[in-house]
Formats: C-alpha cells, sequence, structure tokens
C-alpha cells in the first residue's frame, strides 16, 4: 500500500466578490497515494484550480488543510505547472525551463546539462533558442511542465495540460506522461474535464461538482502498473464516471441557469438529468 | 524575358527612392522657405537677413571648426546626464510605488496629476532660491521636468505586469527578492526604458530655457550670449545644433534603449510533436 503523500482536510474557499463571500469549493477531502497519478475531474468553474493552487500553498483556504508527507515526517516538495502556460516572453526556451533552478530554494536540484537533458526527454531541444511567441499551444505546454518537473519536485499538480489539443497527440503525450511518472517516480495530481483521459490516466479519480465545487465521488481504477485503453473493466467504469459526470454537469447547468447567469446563452440545461443521473453520494473511495 | 521578380525589385527600388527622396525634399523646401523669408521677402541688408541660413550654416561650420562651441556642448551634456540621473533615481523608485501599491497610488495621484501640469520653468525663482545659481537649479529643474514620464511609464509597466508570473515565481520557491530580480524587474524594464527616452527628449528641451539662468556656459547661455553680442548667425547656429543633437539623442537612446533578442542559432531539427518515451534510467 502506498502512502498517503497528500490529504486535503476539510478545504473551504471563499472569495470576496462584490462585498459578499462566494463559495469555490466546499469541505473538499482527498486523499493523494505517493506515486501514483490522481485525475481530478470536474466541469469548468468548480473550483478545480482554485484547489490546485491551493494545495501549492499558492492560495490560502478559508478552511480546512493541505497535510503534507505526514507519515514518514519527509517534506515532499510541490511543483505546480499552470493551465496556462505561463512562459516568460523575454526568456527562451531553455531559460524559462531553466529559471526554477536559479533560486537558492532549488540549489542542486539542476544544472545546466540536467536542462538539455530535460529538453531532449521533453521533444522541444530543437527550441532551446526559440522565444515562447514562436511555440504552439502543445510545445509551450511542454516548456511549462519541463519547467516544473527540472527542479524535482515529488509531487507535480497539472492543471488541464493537455486541453487544447487535439485527440491523437493527447492520446501519445498522455501515454508520455505516465513514462515520466514512472520513471521520475512522481507523485501526480492532474485535473481534467475529459472523462477517458481522467480514467486513462487515474489510478484514483475523483469527480467534482461545481457550485460550489464538492467532491462527489471518488473512484480506485484498481490496475496494475500498465494501462490499456479499452477492456471491458474498464469501459465499464468509464461508462460509471461518464453518467456520473453527465449527471454533475447537468446539475452545474441547473445551477448556472437558477443563478440566471447562462441561461440566456445556452437555452436549457443540455442533459435530460431523469436518465442519465445516477446520483450520486459523496462515499469516498469505492 | 522578364524574371517575375523584377517588377517586385523595381517597386522595392522605387520604395526605397521614395524613402530617401521625399525626406530630402522636405528639406529643400524647408530652407527655401526659410532662404525666401529672410531674404527676398526683407529688405537687403535688414535685420532679419542675418537670420538667414547660408550666414547661420557658415557660422556654424566656423565655430565648429574652432570647437568654439565643445565647451558649451560638454556643459550642456553633462547637465542633462545629471538632471537624468536624479529623475531616474526617483522616478523609478516612484513608478515602481505608484504602479504596485494600490493605496500609494491612490493617495498620491492627486497631487501627482496636480504637480505634472505645472511647466517645469514654473519652478524656476523656487529653484534659484533653494540652489542658489550655477549648475544645480538647472539640474533640479530638468529633474522635475523628466521625472513624470519616467515614473508613469514605470507605473504603467507594472500595472501591465501580469500577476500570475509573481505566482509563477512562488511556484518555483523564489524568494521576494528573486521574485523581483527574475520577474517583476524584467518584466517592467522595457517600459522604465521607454520612460527614459521619453525623459530624454522631455530633458533636453528643458535644458535650454533652463540655461539662459545664471548660468556662463552651454547652449541655452550661448545663444543669450550671442544675441548680446549681435552674434545673430551663431545665434541660429546654436538653435540648429541644439536640434541636431536633440534628434541624435533621440535616436541614440531609441537605439540603446530597445530591447533586442539575441541573434539565435538555427533550429537544428523540428521539434518532436511526442517526445519519444523516456529512457528507463532517466534521471533528472
Ligand atoms: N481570485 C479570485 N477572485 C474571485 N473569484 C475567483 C478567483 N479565482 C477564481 N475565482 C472563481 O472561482 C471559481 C472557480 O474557478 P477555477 O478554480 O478556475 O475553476 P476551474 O479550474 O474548475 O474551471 C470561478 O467561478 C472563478 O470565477
Ligand atoms: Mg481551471
Amino acid at each position: 500500500m502506498a502512502t498517503v503523500p497528500l490529504r486535503v482536510v476539510d478545504a473551504t474557499k471563499r472569495f470576496q466578490v462584490g462585498g459578499h463571500d462566494q463559495t469555490v469549493f466546499e469541505q473538499v477531502s482527498l486523499e493523494i497515494e505517493r506515486e501514483r497519478i490522481f485525475a481530478l475531474l470536474g466541469p469548468s468553474g468548480c473550483g478545480k484550480s482554485t484547489l490546485l493552487r491551493a494545495i501549492a500553498s499558492l492560495e490560502p483556504l478559508s478552511e480546512g488543510r493541505v497535510e503534507l508527507g505526514a507519515e514518514d515526517g519527509a517534506h515532499p516538495s510541490v511543483g505546480i505547472a499552470f493551465q496556462q502556460p505561463l512562459l516568460l516572453p523575454w526568456l527562451t526556451v531553455q531559460e524559462n525551463v531553466r529559471l526554477g533552478l536559479r533560486y537558492a530554494a532549488n540549489r542542486g536540484a539542476g544544472d545546466h546539462e540536467s536542462v538539455a537533458r530535460i529538453l531532449a526527454a521533453f521533444g522541444i531541444a530543437p527550441l532551446a533558442d526559440s522565444y515562447p511567441d514562436e511555440l504552439s499551444g502543445g510545445e509551450a505546454q511542454r516548456v511549462a511542465l519541463a519547467r516544473t518537473v527540472v527542479t524535482q519536485p515529488q509531487v507535480v499538480l497539472l492543471d488541464e495540460p493537455f486541453g487544447p489539443l487535439d485527440p491523437l497527440t493527447r492520446a501519445s503525450l498522455q501515454d508520455w506522461l505516465v513514462g515520466i511518472q514512472q520513471s521520475l517516480r512522481l507523485t501526480v495530481v492532474i485535473v481534467t474535464h475529459d472523462v477517458d483521459e481522467a480514467v486513462y490516466l487515474g489510478d484514483r479519480v475523483a469527480l467534482m461538482s461545481a457550485g460550489p465545487g464538492r467532491i462527489r465521488h471518488v473512484w480506485e481504477t484498481a490496475r496494475g502498473p500498465s494501462r490499456t485503453r479499452s477492456s471491458a473493466e474498464s469501459s465499464a467504469l468509464r461508462e460509471e464516471i461518464l453518467r456520473a459526470y453527465m449527471g454533475v454537469n447537468a446539475g452545474a447547468a441547473a445551477a448556472r441557469a437558477a443563478g440566471g447567469l447562462a441561461l440566456a446563452a445556452q437555452g436549457a440545461p443540455r442533459f435530460a438529468r431523469s436518465a442519465l443521473d445516477p446520483a450520486p453520494t459523496q462515499e469516498g473511495t469505492r | 524575358m522578364r524574371r517575375p521578380d523584377e517588377a517586385a525589385t523595381r517597386v522595392l527600388s522605387a520604395r526605397r527612392i521614395a524613402a530617401v527622396g521625399y525626406p530630402v525634399a522636405g528639406l529643400a523646401v524647408f530652407l527655401a522657405l526659410w532662404w525666401g523669408a529672410t531674404r527676398l521677402l526683407v529688405e537687403p541688408g535688414s535685420f532679419l537677413s542675418q537670420f538667414a541660413p547660408v550666414p547661420a550654416f557658415e557660422s556654424l561650420a566656423a565655430m565648429l571648426q574652432k570647437g568654439a562651441l565643445n565647451r558649451h556642448i560638454y556643459a550642456s551634456v553633462e547637465r542633462i546626464t545629471v538632471g537624468l540621473l536624479i529623475a531616474s533615481a526617483v522616478g523609478i523608485p516612484l513608478g515602481l510605488a505608484l504602479g504596485g501599491l494600490r493605496w500609494f497610488a491612490l493617495a498620491a495621484t492627486p497631487i501627482t496629476g496636480f504637480v505634472r501640469m505645472i511647466s517645469p520653468l514654473s519652478w524656476t525663482p523656487l529653484a534659484i532660491i533653494l540652489f542658489g545659481v550655477g549648475d544645480p537649479p538647472v539640474y533640479f529643474l530638468i529633474a522635475i521636468g523628466s521625472v513624470w514620464p519616467i515614473a508613469l511609464s514605470t507605473a504603467a509597466g507594472v500595472q501591465a505586469l501580469d500577476r500570475a508570473w509573481i505566482m509563477l515565481a512562488r511556484s518555483l520557491r523564489a524568494s521576494r527578492v528573486e521574485t523581483v530580480r527574475t520577474v517583476i524587474w524584467p518584466g517592467v524594464r522595457p517600459d522604465v526604458l521607454t520612460g527614459l527616452r521619453i525623459g530624454t527628449t522631455t530633458a533636453w528641451i528643458i535644458l535650454v530655457p533652463a540655461e539662459m539662468l545664471g548660468v556662463d556656459s552651454g547652449l541655452g547661455f550661448f545663444i543669450l550670449d550671442a544675441r548680446d553680442r549681435f552674434d545673430y548667425p551663431g545665434m541660429v547656429a546654436a538653435i540648429i545644433l541644439i536640434g541636431a543633437i536633440g534628434l541624435v539623442i533621440d535616436r541614440l537612446t531609441s537605439w540603446l534603449l530597445t530591447p533586442r533578442r539575441r541573434a539565435r542559432t538555427s533550429r537544428v531539427a523540428e521539434p518532436q510533436p511526442v517526445p519519444a518515451p523516456l529512457p528507463a534510467d532517466y534521471r533528472i
């Protein structure tokens, strides 16, 4: 049994919007196992990015806490790759990747050579001297990921890293990510709104609902170290998660409509609730 | 047979001719008007004819040859350098504070907006009371005029800074000082440089009238001195020189202060859309 290097306990986040509190997510509890991939699935706006920033201690929680490496006392370092690549436009690809290594806190984590090796491993070595505005979206994402990984964090938080890519590139990059995760023995939390991606990558899949964000359900995909894109077992699970996700989406649409926000733009909620909603419960892992 | 790109080449060279031809023609028309106004429209030998282009350029050439203006050019350039250094030392931190600290911007905006609208030369009597005569009041007047473009451009740069970059630096465990050094300062530097460019031009414009106040060197002083010596061609020559030096300063600062990208080695290969799987023994 892998130990738990990261635990989110009863986390709630509120923002002050126009003088009153708006709850982004509430009572979120997660257990993230060491050297596994944890997929966080949820409709857009449910607070996934905010939760990830909170886990990286870039954003204070209103309530609850994030526990890091509580068991053996070791304090794993956390790296995050944001939803936007956030490359610094005045630096080349190589200099962007090296950014973290210039900081005293990461002294000894890497050198010029490790930057060169990671550029090669990420397929971006030919771009080493290019500037960010010369990159495609997928290239920029890989540069951002390289910059996160090169400082050797034990826990890596990825915010929709393959969001804007075409399905084929996306599928190959997913396999490539699994390779990285395994050879570097990383603990990965990946945020996605794609059910297939969550099921394929995640050793655990947590479904989050919107308005305010809550963890609806956590599935254990119970697989060995190898992954397949199609098996009877995985497709049954995929089916189950997809149904729950559609229920959550319909709920989110209904909540938006009730809030009078998206009604005019979207018409009625897309999904008929009755047929698809498996009435998910909040029961932790299966 | 004509090669297909021949027409394009001809258009290009026509454009190049236009790029040189129009400015030259404009200059010629200007000189002709100047010459006409001081020669044709006035009685020969009259007072105004002393402001004509030919004696002015003759006087300029003679003075430059003798080095009679060197002392004044040196004094003027030294004054704007000192004035600009003071303006930068005050303006850059002021701009950083205006752009970065909301409470400071709110508190300072009425005052800065007010003071900025006062012509720098209105401060002249105060400058002389405070600093006496000589170089210090000139430094003061240059600094108070050019501090605003520097401060406001810096503030605009801070405001345009992507706040997410600061979070990025934090996520990579940068200290505050490291964040300023690696993200905030490089992020606002282009705007600081733009402010310096505008400030330099402003400083040069303020310099000349400021040098008309109780100093005995500099191009501004030289204009008044030439007037008192009834050396009108010399006076016009100094005006021409001021314009020319201003033009050179503007071009020079814009060349010096415009960030340029390093020339880079060309791509040796295409990047891989999907990288190869990592070797099993890969370590960072
Ligand atoms: N700094 C902030 N101030 C106010 N509201 C915020 C802030 N950051 C995020 N939010 C709100 O929190 C909600 C969730 O945002 P986000 O975490 O980006 O969702 P997701 O990543 O799941 O799409 C959104 O409604 C967003 O407007
Ligand atoms: Mg997001």
